[in-house]
């Protein structure tokens, strides 16, 4: 069982060493990742996915419980105890959705097969159009091939970490994957753009010229801002399905 | 250290981020086998200073042409002292396998390459140490395990690991694996898989790596090209 992730620091992209002795992440723990474009956001969650021990670009180490990986773990996806939604959103495999989650669920030594059903059904709660077990998953949309990630994260992967690279930007419902997956006891990392997402996590970590500049944490008044800018993004999210479902806007009444 | 692999799968990126971390460690020397036209001995003698060469195969399949020039590229490498000699195979014939019962056996895969591609390239794969597969940068985790599960159901005991080749994420175990591999007894080079059947000496089963070996149409690492077209004995 993970009950922590230890980032030991690296190097930023201009040779400066990392201004922290160690992070730690702990079970039931939400982060968030945030930093302008470039900064080095998707680089340190590879380093925690890749379980990183000075062999990628940062130069950072990651510890388990506080101590080493073992080849195992970092090599073998049946005992990763990671599981990653990245910024792509195309597949290019080219199978069904349901023999690829088959083949995903025999790789994480899953032998149920319910999962699979019930995999897919959990995305199609973050999509509105439905993906169906027999569409190959390479011509999925990109908002369709995110949600089935996802949703294959929780299930499939099943891994007391998650890692998740800008979700908001991939049209699906993100209210609905993030209240999914807070209090899971897991670790949950968010590298985004979206403040209410940012203001919601425990910690923050600030990015800047591929290295971490600063560790803040959440206090009363962030909640209190998160939760009105989740009522802000509710409206705006009924807004957003009426002119999806291309309906016309007759009131404007914004909080 | 043989490195086999399809076209375009990060063969040579990958021995550009061997090449990296053992500059100024180990002597090192490449050569690249191709059919018709190849780079890499140019690009890689440029930018590491290492030892390179390169054989095209032309009319003989490239794993045969291979296994003829075999044994003088290993006296070739040996000559100039070279500690690690990384041959960089054309990747194309799907029934041999170029892998030796020595040294290490490395087939490169890319994660874009597709889902059944571990199955259908055979010997490839089923013969080799180690598969790395590149290009992790581009797919979602889970396509990742995906393919790397279908290697696995291929050949169950291969190492298997991923890597950005042009970052080199990843590559310590290949590393220590380099490390840890015994010196070659260049007189008991012998083909680890059986060659398919056709008409010369390697295809009709002979394993014995070098052109010595062998008749019908053979190939020399040096020499006029006619003295490699036929040498009946
Ligand atoms: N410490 C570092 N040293 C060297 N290179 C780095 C470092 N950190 C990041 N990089 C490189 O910089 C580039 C941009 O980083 P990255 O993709 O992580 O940015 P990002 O913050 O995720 O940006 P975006 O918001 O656009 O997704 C990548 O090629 C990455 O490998
Ligand atoms: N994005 C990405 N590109 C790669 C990777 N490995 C190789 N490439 C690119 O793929 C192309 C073919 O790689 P190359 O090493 O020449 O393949 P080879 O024919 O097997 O030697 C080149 O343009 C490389 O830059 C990788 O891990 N990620
Ligand atoms: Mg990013
Ligand atoms: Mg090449
Ligand atoms: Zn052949």
């Amino acid at each position: 069982m993970v009950r922590e992730i230890t980032i030991l620091p690296g190097w930023d992209k201009s040779g400066n060493r990392e201004d922290f002795t160690d992070i730690n992440l702990k079970a039931g723990e939400t982060i968030a990742i945030v930093g302008p474009t470039g900064s080095g956001k998707t680089a340190l969650i590879t380093d925690i996915e890749l379980l990183a021990q000075g062999d990628t670009a940062t130069k950072r180490r990651v510890l388990l419980n506080g101590q080493l990986p073992g080849d195992e773990v970092r090599y073998n996806p049946a005992y990763k105890p990671i599981a990653m939604i990245t910024q792509n959103t195309k597949c290019f495999t080219d199978l069904t959705t349901e023999e690829f989650l088959q083949i995903h669920a025999r790789a994480r030594r899953i032998a149920d097969q319910k999962i699979i059903q019930d995999t897919i059904s959990l995305a199609n709660k973050f999509t509105g159009e439905k993906i169906k077990k027999d569409t190959k998953v390479s011509v999925l949309s990109g908002g369709q091939t995110r949600s089935l990630l996802i949703a294959d994260a929780i299930l499939i992967g099943a891994a007391p970490v998650i890692l998740l690279d800008e979700i908001e930007n991939a049209g699906i419902f993100k209210q609905e994957v993030v209240e999914l997956i807070q209090d899971t006891g897991k670790i949950i990392i968010f590298v985004t753009h979206d403040p209410a997402i940012a203001l919601l996590t425990k910690k923050r970590l600030i990015m800047g010229n591929g290295g971490v500049r600063k560790v803040i944490y959440q206090n009363e008044l962030e909640l209190r801002a998160a939760q009105k800018l989740l009522e802000l993004d509710r409206q705006v999210g009924v807004i957003r399905e009426e002119i999806r479902a291309g309906h016309v806007i007759t009131k404007v009444n914004l909080a | 250290m043989i490195i086999a692999g399809p076209p375009s799968a990060g063969k040579t990126a990958l021995t550009k981020q061997i090449l990296k971390r053992f500059q100024g460690e180990l002597r090192i020397a490449y050569l690249k086998i191709d059919v018709v036209k190849a780079f890499e001995d140019i690009e890689l003698r440029k930018e590491f200073k290492i030892m390179t060469r390169k054989i095209y195969s032309g009319d003989l399949c490239p794993d045969h042409a291979a296994v003829m020039v075999l044994g003088d590229a290993v006296d070739w490498a040996e000559s100039h002292g070279a500690d690690l000699f990384i041959v960089e195979s054309a990747g194309l014939c799907l029934r041999c396998a170029p892998y030796l019962n020595q040294g290490l056996g490395i087939v490169v895969l890319s994660s874009i390459s597709g889902i059944h591609a571990p199955e259908k390239m055979g010997a490839m794969v089923s013969l080799a140490d180690v598969a790395v597969v590149t290009k992790i940068d581009l797919v979602s985790q889970a396509e990742r395990e995906v393919f790397i599960q279908k290697i696995a159901e291929v050949h169950p005991r291969v190492i298997l690991m991923e890597t950005n080749a042009l970052q080199g994420t990843s590559l310590h175990r290949l590393y220590d694996l380099i490390l840890g591999s015994p010196e070659i007894e260049k007189h008991n080079l012998v083909l680890k898989g059986s060659p398919p059947l056709g008409t010369c000496t390697i295809c009709v089963g002979k394993k014995e790596v070098g052109w010595k070996h062998h008749f019908g149409v053979v190939k020399k690492l040096d020499g006029p090209l006619a003295e490699y077209l036929f040498r009946g004995e």
